[in-house]
């Protein structure tokens, strides 16, 4: 299912800073992350999805709505997480989330149990009685997550979840999107700058720079042909290698090791075969799986 | 974080009950910031301020009210009790409006409403109605207790009775301008920033600043000029409002045949501020 759609959508904001130039992208149900640098466009997308800025041009689609004319309709059904600090400090989390919740249309009862039930999810539960001021960075991160989620919504928008939080608290938020994303059946947008952070967690990826596409496509997908199979032998590297390129196999070498990508079903046992012919004394197999992130090599450098 | 790194695993549920619509929103943020005002559902600190407020005019409306049923002396009436207490109110709306707008500014929180079905228009009319609404209750509730007074001391049975309401009625349109302009006004000087304290101080400063210019308006030579005076400060402004609707010439402000000047000012002053709040919102719900 599609949940977000976008046509060459274009946003220049006064004084000729283009944010989003020429975005056309199909978006599926699922975890997606979204990547790129600060200042990319990332916010600028979120915020139009949101009805919160009009695009200069093209055409944007959430759940076949169009956030200019049906604003409303559109955000019932999503949740937004800010990446700034958003949180009154004089209230408890049980109360702000319970007043957030019928400010989503909730009545007041069921913003209330709601308002409980999302803090248990994100992992709050005697402390949601306490004033906000007095919590930790992740305790906010986690009220922020579950002030996005006390209405229900069909889509969360996360912009930097993890910011601010230490290695612990990384992973457990991106443990708690995880869940959401594959247990409560809810869509997420990650947005983050660190592709190594939501290629963990995400089912697709689209990756934005300077306001333009740079790719968009599930992870699997990226990754799923650049399977690569490491072999190490102590001795007779090369007569490896040329048996190997007789057999129609591609080979690089890195070091002592040689690279083979396993294009088909049988390279594997092909190799083993080769290696046994030749009695080799193996030392190591490693079957690699490409990182998304060496999809992005040019990029990151240019990031620098 | 608590429990860093542990999973909880509870299934959730789906929301499959009503959604209600923007009205339910405006009703929401209407009543979160009438309880606000009184700081209700605030810490012990919140509620200080305007407790004492509400607590001297209640005790003014008391004396006032025992006072005339003991000696049958009038201290105020309803009228002048507004315009007696107008320091009280000064305090009270610079207190409470940078609790409704300047906190949620400073906190940072508006991006979190306005990513709702929610707009601009909701969520400054509802701050709107809920400080006027305050407002008038801090005076019409002494007003209904200095009626109470009269009413039950009254020597001429359901007729006195009777009268009695017909003076407070107008007594409690009085407070009906008084909160609607205090409102608008107070509300308009905290949208402009985060921090409460400047804000409060610049709703003072406005209520006050306003004053001696009615003063040296006042004596000048020109007629009209004293006429219009009033026209400079709130406090007077309403005054002269209440001189003209009631044909009333012993208020201490001579407004000539400007009344119409006074009314006219009142409601474009009242028009003027909401339409500039509306304005600032429409910005800030934008992001």
């Amino acid at each position: 299912m599609t949940i977000i759609a976008t046509q060459s959508l274009t946003k220049t904001y006064g004084g000729g800073v283009t944010a989003l130039s020429e975005l056309t992208v199909d978006v599926e149900a699922g975890v997606i992350g979204l990547v790129g640098a600060n200042g990319a466009g990332k916010s600028t997308f979120i915020k139009i999805m949101l009805g919160l800025t009009a695009p200069t041009s093209g055409d944007v689609r959430v759940f076949g709505l169009d956030p200019v004319t049906e604003t409303d309709q559109v955000r019932a059904r999503v949740g937004y997480m800010p990446e700034n600090d958003c949180l009154p400090p004089d209230v408890s989390a049980a109360e702000f989330v319970t007043h957030l919740g019928r400010l989503s249309g909730l009545p007041k009862t069921a913003a209330r149990e709601r308002a409980s039930e999302a803090l248990r999810h994100v992992g709050l539960y005697e402390e949601r009685y306490r004033q906000i001021g007095g919590y930790s960075t992740g305790m906010k991160q986690r009220v922020k997550l579950a002030q996005a989620l006390v209405h229900d919504p069909d889509l969360l928008l996360l912009d930097e979840p993890t910011n601010g939080l230490d290695p612990a608290g990384r992973d457990a938020m991106l443990n708690l999107v995880h869940r959401i994303g594959n247990e409560f059946g809810i869509s997420v947008v990650v947005c983050s700058h660190l592709l190594g952070e939501v290629e963990r967690i995400c089912d697709s990826l689209i990756a934005i720079e300077g306001g333009r596409l740079l790719r968009a496509d599930r992870i699997s997908a990226m990754t799923a042909a650049s399977d690569i199979l490491a072999v190490e032998v102590s001795e007779g590297t090369d007569e490896l290698a040329d048996i190997l390129v007789q057999r129609e196999l591609t080979v690089t070498r890195e070091g002592r090791m040689l690279l083979v990508p396993l294009t088909s079903e049988s390279a594997y046992d092909e190799i083993l075969r080769a290696v046994a012919e030749l009695d080799l004394p193996l030392h190591r197999l490693d079957q690699r799986r490409h990182r998304v992130a060496e999809l992005f090599t040019t990029k990151e450098t240019a990031d620098v | 974080m608590s429990d860093a790194g542990v999973i909880h695993d509870i299934g959730y549920q789906r929301y499959e009950g009503p959604r209600l619509g923007r009205s339910a929103m405006f009703g929401a943020i209407y009543q979160h910031g009438l309880r606000a005002s009184f700081g209700l559902g605030r810490s012990a600190k919140a509620k200080i301020f305007p407790w004492l407020v509400v607590g001297i005019v209640l005790l003014v409306a008391v004396i006032n009210a025992a006072v005339k049923a003991q000696a049958n002396i009038i201290l105020f009436d309803y009228f002048s009790f507004d315009d007696t207490l107008s320091w009280l109110v000064i305090f009270f709306v610079a207190i409470v409006a940078p609790e409704l707008v300047s906190r949620d500014m400073r906190s940072g929180v508006l991006p979190l409403y306005f990513s709702r079905p929610l707009r601009a228009f909701d969520y400054i009319g509802a701050k709107f109605a809920a400080l006027a609404s305050a407002v008038f209750l801090l005076l019409g509730v002494p007003q209904f207790i200095m009626f109470l007074g009269g009413a039950f001391t009254t020597k001429n049975g359901a007729s006195g009775v009777w009268n009695e309401f017909l003076d407070l009625l107008p007594g409690w349109g009085y407070s009906v301008l008084w909160a609607l302009l205090f409102a608008s006004i107070s509300l308009l000087v905290a949208s402009f920033t985060g921090k409460r304290a400047f804000a409060a101080g610049g709703i003072v400063a406005f209520f006050l600043m306003t004053a001696p210019v009615v003063g040296v308006l006042s004596i000048l030579p020109s007629k009209t000029a004293q006429h219009l005076a009033g026209l400079a400060n709130p406090m007077s402004l309403l005054t002269g409002v209440q001189s003209w609707l009631r044909g009333k010439t012993d208020l201490g402000l001579d407004i000539g045949d400007f009344g119409v000047i006074y009314g006219i000012e009142l409601f474009c002053l009242v028009t003027a501020c909401v339409l500039l709040l509306l304005a600032r919102y429409r910005k800030v719900a934008s992001l």
